[in-house]
């Protein structure tokens, strides 16, 4: 009984958990309400992840309206491999929400911010798992509305032009996306994916179809932060409280990049994608450019929160980078970095949160000497950092070792030397927080402080070592998305 | 006539290019917002025009014999409106938190103010 109803669980629990956040009001009922429902989703994704190992799809009509008619929810192996990573992320974070948001947030705002999270949760699970396209439209702008608010209870005033700058251009995405849809509507006559993916087939010239294409492309690229529609992402995740930032950076664009992922081979077909309308040559100028040119802007920051904001725009690119070599290393090593970026952005994201919430800055020259004061804070960030450049042993290693191997096999040398320079680029901007972390002195009058709360350091460390054990013993990753990809190459 | 026949489409897409040529050229935040709605509200016409058929009524099923216009896109729309009226009203929170913030919902002028700053 329970195990039917699992997918509707997945979403519908912490979109039911959202209102009922908002009615315990303060205190800490809010936030073990939060806790307990990402906890129980967590349970929820390991067991479809459990139950579609082998490659079954289990696909559950909702309100018991069958499909193509009604809304049908499906997981298969790439679903439930996000969904993992979004819940794993989400059950780390909130535990870590709750110091960091009483320093961060005044109390009447906290409640809200649980509320939100959840929401935003209930979205990003929601798109991964549906299997319509409109659904996903509405979906997405829940998550989305939740975020923009979420980033506006920053404490600078800037927080608030950050939020409307993504309001706007994260509407503009959406609304592309409906255009796509409706155009897509118009010629097949359904919404559901699979149907769609049917449908499509023999519509391949039409130009109505490739018009559609086309806007639900830009669309979701908006949305995932593509170089250069990424304008909104660095304003956003600097401004944003330490916590909606390390939820964001870990999940938001790459389930964007998901949904991307699923219309270009699941519903377009990837032969339609890359065949007829040549996606790779939208894709690879705009990915190499993105890695190169955000990686050299990172290293010019002098805010730590905005120089890993650049940088995961730079690793969006290595993601689109590997789906736009349209073979399925490229994609299996864009699946796999999809997972590990999100630990090794996570874990750095945490770590600064952690010194944040000590030093209440995050700016280079406040950071000096810190390392002596908080010591496992720092070590957190290091191994973060490495995984970021792709040292052996991590999990930035594997994704950069499958993206080198997908551009050999197309004998696209530039590329392989493109992922070399950026990492050289990756080790000096990670290099300059370290050195001012260990090899500077404490700034004359800064505060004396001690090292980070157990409930901070236990969500960052897990993450770290994630980071780790993913690197060593790759099996569920690789295994999972290699599998994911292969389905998606068998089915386009 | 081939051109003209499909009139609602060149209204829908006018208005649609009105709305986002509003929303990129004007710097009041405000008027960005209307810009945005106008060019959501487009995209609910492509759908609601997409489902009628010529001569159409609603599908009521009891008429026997009647021609139905697809009623789905009007659904759809439904949700997307909703999903809109979230985003305006969003959309000017901010702008309210803006001015008091900054005193001021001009675009130049708010980043004057954090250039200083």
């Amino acid at each position: 009984m329970i195990t039917e109803n699992l997918p509707a669980l997945q979403v519908v629990l912490p979109l039911l958990g959202a209102p009922l956040c908002l009615l315990l009001g303060r205190g800490r009922g809010a936030w073990l309400l939060t806790t307990l429902i990402a906890w129980i989703g967590l349970a929820i994704s390991l067991t479809l992840a459990w139950l579609v190992k082998d490659g079954e799809v289990i696909r559950y009509a909702f309100g018991d309206w069958p499909a193509p008619w009604g809304i049908e929810l499906v997981v298969d192996r790439l679903s439930a491999y996000v969904l993992l990573m979004v819940s794993l992320i989400a059950a780390l974070v909130i535990p870590y929400a709750r110091r960091s948001v009483e320093r961060e947030i005044p109390p009447e705002q906290q409640t809200l911010v649980f509320t939100l999270l959840l929401l935003c949760l209930a979205g990003l699970l929601g798109m991964t798992i549906t299997g319509d396209a409109f659904n996903l439209f509405v979906l997405l702008e829940v998550s989305s509305l939740s975020t923009y608010a979420l980033i506006s209870l920053g404490k600078d005033r800037r927080a608030l032009t950050a939020a409307y700058q993504y309001l706007i251009m994260g509407t503009i995405g959406a609304t592309f996306f409906i255009i796509g849809v409706g155009l897509l509507y118009m010629m097949t006559g359904t919404l559901n994916m699979a149907d769609l993916a049917q449908r499509i087939d023999p519509l391949e010239h039409s130009r109505t179809l490739r018009t559609a294409f086309a806007f639900i492309t830009v669309g979701l690229a908006l949305k995932l932060a593509m170089f250069p529609l990424h304008l909104w992402l660095p304003n956003a995740y600097t401004f944003a409280p330490s916590v909606v930032t390390a939820f964001l950076a870990a999940t938001a664009t790459k389930v964007a990049l998901y949904a991307m992922i699923r219309f270009i081979y699941t519903v377009f077909g990837g032969g339609f994608s890359f065949t007829a309308m040549h996606l790779e040559w939208l894709l690879l100028p705009f990915a190499a450019a993105g890695v190169l040119i955000a990686s050299v802007a990172a290293v010019f920051q002098q805010d730590v929160k905005r120089l890993l904001a650049y940088s995961s725009v730079a690793q969006i690119g290595y993601m689109m980078l590997g789906l736009g070599m349209a073979s399925l290393t490229g994609l299996t090593a864009s699946l796999l970095h999809i997972f590990n970026h999100a630990m090794m952005k996570g874990a750095l994201f945490l770590a600064l949160g952690a010194i944040i919430y000590r030093i209440g800055s995050s700016d280079l020259d406040e950071l000096a000497g810190i390392a002596r004061q908080m010591p496992l804070t720092m070590a957190a960030f290091v191994i973060g950092g490495l995984s970021l450049i792709g040292v052996p042993l991590t999990v930035g290693f594997l994704s950069k070792w499958y993206l080198i191997l997908a551009a050999m096999e197309r004998g696209w040398w530039p590329l392989v030397v493109l992922v070399l320079i950026s990492s050289l680029i990756a080790v000096v901007y990670i290099w300059r927080v370290v050195e001012s972390a260990y090899f500077r002195e404490r700034p004359s009058g800064a505060l004396v402080v001690s090292e980070a709360p157990i409930s901070l350091l236990a969500p960052t460390w897990i993450l770290v070592l994630a980071n780790l054990y993913f690197g060593i013993d790759s099996s569920l990753t690789t295994g999972f998305g290699g599998a994911a990809a292969r389905t998606l190459f068998g089915a386009g | 006539m081939e051109l003209l026949g499909k009139f609602n489409y060149w209204v829908i897409f006018i208005l649609m290019m009105i709305g986002f040529y509003v929303v990129i050229a004007r710097g009041n935040l405000v008027t960005k917002i209307i810009g945005l709605n106008v060019f959501q509200t487009s995209v609910f016409l492509l759908y609601i025009s997409m489902g009628k058929v010529a001569g159409g009524t609603a599908p009521i099923l009891h008429v026997e014999g009647a021609v139905y216009s697809n009623p789905l896109p009007h659904v759809l729309i439904l949700t997307a409106i909703v999903v809109g009226v979230a985003t305006t009203a969003l959309g000017l929170a901010l702008a309210v938190r803006i001015k008091d913030a900054y005193g001021t919902v001009e675009e130049d002028e708010i980043y004057a103010k954090d250039k200083r700053a």
